[in-house]
């Protein structure tokens, strides 16, 4: 059991977690921002590191990579700032991001280093799953660190059942098929997704991201899965003067 | 075949497909069904009729009779410069444009770098009566203007890729997005033998024609089926594996491919992967890539704008590792006066792409009975412009 178990085993419903790029705005705030959203009251959170071509990425989180990239982020300065992770946030944490700074740093390394510093789970888009399964999955399991997958509208339903079969914490659905920052859109079609994943009734709880923006897209994603993702939205807030002060805010706004 | 694909993607450790969710549906369409549709005889009989009157193949093997005095062996032009659109590329263009026709795609989505890639799959598409949509980095878009003006006077629309550094690399990046965010009607025509499995594959199958026809040309003109030397340059490298192909099981044949040096490979201004590269992950598949200590990739300079990758396809980092091909790398000077002297001495002005594999000749030792068969991938008149500014003429 790690901190997301729990927190899937205490809280069913509504829960809400917040993407946002490590580095972005400046370095050394990636602690300060983790403390802020777990104050204003976000269930779980995903901090972003940066890579150079992010292909699943709208243009907000790739503004907000290449900025992180300019300011010096790496995956080392990223450990160096999450030393005090545990002193001073308590909500899970994943780490997402793209499959070659991570093979760069070395998988089983990479896997070792996260669970030390408390890190919970980690997303990585463009590891599929028989690279997974194959080649790196046993990192992940010695280290207790979950391996979130991803789910779209075009997901077979086998493919949905072994993803179910491989994953211990939570499934990320897609709002759609479409990269980062788009916006929810509810046609029949998604809603049918919807419905059909949750017929299926899988082991694991399911988390909406993609196009999750505002508190009625908010509720609406949690009225088919345990909860949703923020991402581009919060990222855009980051861009702003004084962005620290208007986090409890924007937390609000998105679940009052 | 000995150096071919495994059934999940990898030559060796490299390959596979290091691909988003969004995109697994469609690369795992084409993977199911690429070799059934290739194989199909419709299909083959398609395909060898558009190579044929269309496309004008054959593609000759001249006999470099100049060359041949001068470097001491028998040397010979596989003229892919004659190919329709001026490049080996429209090889590959053919076989996509047929096999989305059987997938039931409606739209084509293409990145080009130097604009050749881009321009024969407008071709194709304008050919097949199909929309296209060409991505191609703001910065290349400057310096390949030519080339834009033919993709759009063929009916494609080109997007400039603004992300990034703006060249080869993010016009292949806003490509995969809107594949991703176009999952049924869209069919992706990679230009190169890179990206996720199959592609790797399934372009090196489409340009593996280069060296069917090379072999039979040889027992014409030299009464053996096998050259001593087999010469090409590489980018991604898919006319290198075309000209390989066929030749990757014949043992004693030496494959050498030549790389981009660019201003000299320690100069920090180079394409020279397999060089400057590790191993890693780029643009779907595990191979040989130029990339910082972090993980981030790092992007390369060439003049020449079709060389001018981060990466090698899967396969080449694979014939590296194992020794099959030699990799060696040749600078923008070197290059640039081998085009000249192509131009001179047998009258062929090459693409500066190509300029790169017959700069390799100055480097090499033959006996005097050797066959060398060198692969010009494109014609030179895209880089007028840049030979001019080079030479002041």
């Amino acid at each position: 059991m790690n901190r997301l178990n729990q927190l899937f085993a205490a809280k069913k419903n509504n829960l809400l977690s917040i993407y946002y790029t490590a580095g972005y705005p400046a370095l050394n705030t990636t602690v300060d921002i983790a403390e802020a959203l777990e104050k204003a009251g976000a269930d779980f959170l995903e901090v972003g590191f940066p890579y150079s071509d992010p292909v699943a990425d709208g243009p907000t989180i790739q503004h907000s990579s290449e900025q992180a990239l300019e300011n010096g982020m790496t995956l080392n300065q990223l450990f160096e700032e999450l030393t005090e992770l545990r002193k001073r946030v308590t909500i899970p944490i994943l780490l997402m991001g793209y499959f070659n700074p991570i093979a760069q740093y070395g998988v089983e390394r990479f896997c070792k280093k996260a669970a030390e510093l408390g890190v919970d789970g980690v997303i990585v888009p463009d590891l599929p799953m028989y690279e997974y399964e194959a080649l790196y999955s046993a990192h992940f399991i010695n280290n207790n660190l979950s391996n979130i997958f991803l789910v779209t509208p075009q997901t077979s339903p086998d493919r949905i059942r072994k993803i179910d079969e491989l994953s211990n914490s939570f499934i990320y659905l897609l709002s759609s098929s479409s990269i980062t920052g788009g916006s929810l859109q509810l046609t029949n079609s998604i809603e049918d997704y919807y419905k059909r994943i949750k017929a299926m009734e899988l082991k694991n709880p399911t988390i909406i991201g993609f196009g999750i923006s505002d508190n009625a897209t908010f509720k609406k994603a949690c009225e088919y899965a345990n909860g949703a993702i923020v991402g581009s939205k919060f990222v855009k807030l980051l861009a702003e003067e004084g962005y620290m002060e208007k986090i409890p805010v924007f937390v609000r706004d998105i679940r009052p | 075949m000995k150096y071919g694909v495994n059934e999940h993607g990898y030559y060796g450790d490299f390959g596979g497909a290091y691909i988003p969710e969004m995109l697994y549906p469609n690369v795992e369409e084409l993977r199911q069904q690429y070799l059934t549709i290739i194989n199909d005889p419709d299909f083959k009989a398609e395909f060898d009729d558009l190579l044929k009157n269309y496309v004008g193949r054959p593609s000759p093997l001249y006999h470099a009779k100049r060359y041949s005095e001068k470097y001491g062996a028998n040397i010979f032009f596989k003229r892919e410069d004659l190919n329709h659109t001026g490049s080996h590329k429209i090889n590959n263009a053919i076989g996509q444009i047929l096999l989305a026709k059987r997938l039931g795609k409606k739209r084509i989505i293409a990145e080009t770098g130097a604009g050749q890639h881009g321009v024969a799959t407008a071709t194709v598409c304008a050919l097949m009566g199909i929309e296209c949509v060409v991505y191609m980095g703001e910065i290349d878009m400057a310096r390949q203007a030519p080339n834009v003006s033919r993709m759009k006077m063929l009916g494609a629309t080109v997007r400039p890729a603004s992300s990034g550094s703006k060249t080869l690399k993010d016009a292949t990046n806003e490509a995969l997005r809107d594949w991703i965010a176009n999952p049924v009607d869209t069919h992706y025509i990679i230009g190169s033998v890179v990206g996720p499995y199959p592609y790797p594959d399934m372009v090196a199958r489409f340009q593996s024609i280069i060296s069917e026809e090379t072999k039979k040309q040889l027992v014409e003109h030299t009464g053996k089926e096998l050259p001593e030397y087999v010469l090409a340059c590489v980018g991604g490298g898919s006319n290198a594996m075309g000209m390989f192909y066929h030749f990757l099981d014949d043992e004693q044949v030496k494959l050498v491919a030549v790389e981009a040096a660019g201003k000299g490979v320690d100069s920090g201004h180079s394409a020279a992967t397999t060089f400057l590269g590790h191993e890693g992950v780029l643009h779907g598949s595990r191979t040989i890539l130029m990339q910082t200590p972090d993980g981030q990739v790092v992007e390369p300079y060439s003049i020449s704008a079709g060389l001018d990758y981060p990466g090698i396809g899967p396969q080449h980092a694979h014939l590296y590792k194992i020794n099959r091909a030699l990799y060696v790398s040749v600078t923008d000077d070197e290059a640039m006066r081998a085009g000249l002297l192509c131009s001179q001495m047998e009258g062929i002005i090459p693409a500066i792409e190509s300029s790169h594999a017959l700069a390799q000749l100055e480097k090499m030792k033959f006996n005097p009975t050797d066959n060398v068969v060198i692969c010009l991938s494109g014609r030179g008149d895209k880089d007028l412009d840049t030979f001019i500014k080079y030479f002041g003429y």
